[in-house]
């Protein structure tokens, strides 16, 4: 190689370029990417939010639109964090076009990295763009900023990771559908979104309390309606603990070349 | 200085499959060097291991002395490959394609812009730079996974069939582009199916046959192993059989061609004797096959008999 730029910039140039990369295909397939979420937000909104919220009164002390719309918020993030790492990854998979990435001098957790980034990216474009439909419809002050970006972000790494994971594991196009479909979208409903889990008998109470997906949704909606359904302690304690452990499953998967190597 | 140091690599897959059972070979620098072998015979899984796309059972593998398994990096850094199969998105543009490449090893992107228009002219793809890389010929593709792997210039080059379904004339211009870039200094490494592509480019062969290497020469030393050789002479009146020609065994391939083989220190002249004589006008004469791929056919069906017997 001509010149010889230190470790950490080449590394640095090519975690950017997969940064770039990635961005600009959420950008390139927008119609895929950002336009669906806004549009299913907005079925939200107008049939949970101005049709059924109506008739639903307060919750927590809020108003059903001004309730649900953290919710709708983080499930947008959710979805879209994943969806974007799942389908990314394993369509480079499926295209071979990972072996660009293989070949190169990247370490394997950059790798991770850079990929999981571009769904964290993913999710914060397409969380910003469900808060602006959400602004049409209710009012929505922030209580706790700090506490919104901290939820955000953390929650989008887990899903983008999650997504990541999936996409190592999957051969076909249908197991990178399964988990969406069968784990994330019921775990999303019965996580809080539309309801508060203090409003479901005991059992389902309890139960409420092993879905990871409450303790963000709930830290999430704290940042803006200073509410929780759980100990915020704990919920950040477990976005944290699910990151950090799920980083090293996807770099010890990639060092082992699951699904990626002969 | 050896490019590429290659000790016991051994590769069984999982479904029990050996690809390649203890190969050694030592590439020097600076050398254009062909891996030749059948269909299955390990080529590409021993190109999948230096590349790390495949991961080796056990050996080593040394590329100009970084250890695989211990300067990883530093050595994938030294390596460019372009691979059989075509391997990049084929909805980004050729630009795009090639920039971010050398992004992935650490090029700033204003000089990867640089040298970007500097391979893909080259290349003769600048013209379709923003064009999605689907919507290029095979020839273009071929072209494009060349232009990529050499965006982070490096010191070995390693291509995998590069010319397969590539037109006569667009090969040729990639033949011209591979020798320029030896003559600059690049090692390459060659798996062709064309054997005339390895016995005009390369200076060093190595025959790997049912995962092991079954040859390792310079290609003069290799083919002056050749014994015989198979010469046709197109004859201007039908024949009803093969003419007697002392010491020559000849058969018809059809009633105006005649195949004789030719075994090393005798005389074409003895041949064209011997049919004058017999007044048997020659219109015009050439090799039935290429040396090497002569060489190669009795090489790997010596392989593959001395294995039936073992069995």
């Amino acid at each position: 190689m001509s010149g010889t730029p230190s470790r950490t910039r080449t590394d640095w140039t090519g975690f950017s370029t997969i940064l770039i990369r990635e961005t600009g295909r959420i950008v390139r397939i927008w119609g895929q990417t950002i336009l669906p979420p806004a549009v299913t937000s907005t079925l939200y909104f107008v049939i949970f939010g101005s049709l059924i919220g109506r008739r639903v009164g307060q919750v927590g002390g809020h108003g059903y639109m001004q309730f649900i719309a953290p919710g709708l918020i983080m499930m947008s993030v959710i979805q879209n964090s994943y969806g974007n790492v799942v389908s990314s990854f394993f369509g480079a998979k499926f295209g071979k076009h990972i072996e660009e990435l293989l070949v190169s001098p990247l370490p394997n957790w950059l790798i991770v990295l850079g990929y999981v980034m571009g769904g964290v990216i993913r999710g914060f474009l397409v969380g910003t763009v469900v808060t602006i439909v959400s602004l049409f419809f209710t009012r929505l002050g922030v209580a706790h900023p700090f506490a919104i970006v901290a939820a955000a972000v953390l929650t989008s790494l887990v899903f983008a990771l999650g997504g990541f994971i999936n996409a190592m594991f999957a051969k076909n196009f249908d197991q990178i559908s399964w988990f969406p479909t069968f784990v994330l979208t019921p775990l999303t409903y019965l996580g809080g979104v539309f309801y508060s889990i203090t409003m479901l008998p005991t059992w389902a109470f309890r139960a409420s309390h092993l879905n990871p997906i409450l303790y963000m949704v709930s830290a999430f909606r704290y940042g803006f309606l200073n509410t929780s359904d759980v100990d915020l302690r704990l919920a950040f304690g477990i976005m944290i603990a699910a990151a950090a452990g799920m980083f090293a499953l996807a770099v010890i998967l990639m060092n082992r070349g699951a699904g990626i190597r002969d | 200085m050896q490019a590429l140091v290659l000790r016991q690599l051994t590769k069984i897959y999982k479904n029990g499959i050996k690809a390649l059972q203890g190969i050694d070979l030592d590439v020097p620098q600076g050398d254009f060097f062909a891996l030749l072998g059948p269909n299955g015979a390990g080529k590409t899984t021993a190109i999948g291991i230096v590349t790390s796309l495949v991961t080796k059972t056990s050996g080593t593998v040394e590329v100009f002395g970084h250890d695989l398994d211990r300067e990883l990096e530093v050595a994938k850094s030294c390596i460019g490959v372009v691979p059989q199969e075509v391997n990049f998105n084929q909805f980004e543009s050729v630009e795009t394609i090639v920039v971010n490449q050398a992004g992935f090893y650490g090029i700033p992107r204003r000089l990867a812009r640089q040298r970007a228009e500097t391979y893909l002219k080259e290349l003769q793809l600048w013209d379709r730079r923003h064009s999605t890389a689907r919507s290029l010929s095979g020839g273009m593709k071929r072209r494009l996974m060349i232009a990529r792997a050499l965006m982070h210039k490096p010191e070995l080059l390693i291509l995998d069939e590069p010319t397969a379904g590539v037109d006569i004339e667009v090969r040729r211009s990639m033949w011209e582009f591979l020798r320029h870039l030896n003559a600059e200094g690049t090692t390459i490494i060659l798996t062709t199916h064309y054997l005339e592509e390895a016995e005009s480019l390369c200076r060093h062969v190595a025959i790997i046959d049912r995962g092991r290497i079954i040859e390792r020469d310079s290609m003069a030393n290799v083919l002056r192993k050749l014994q015989t050789e198979t010469f046709v002479f197109n004859v201007r009146a039908a024949l009803a059989a093969p003419p007697r020609i002392d010491g020559f065994p000849a058969k018809l391939g059809d009633d105006h061609t005649l195949e004789v083989e030719v075994a090393k220190g005798q005389s074409l002249n003895d041949i064209f004797a011997a049919l004058s004589a017999q007044g048997i006008e020659v219109d015009s004469m050439r090799n039935k096959v290429n040396r090497l791929e002569e060489l190669f056919i009795r090489l790997v069906d010596a392989g593959g008999r001395a294995e039936g017997a073992a069995k």
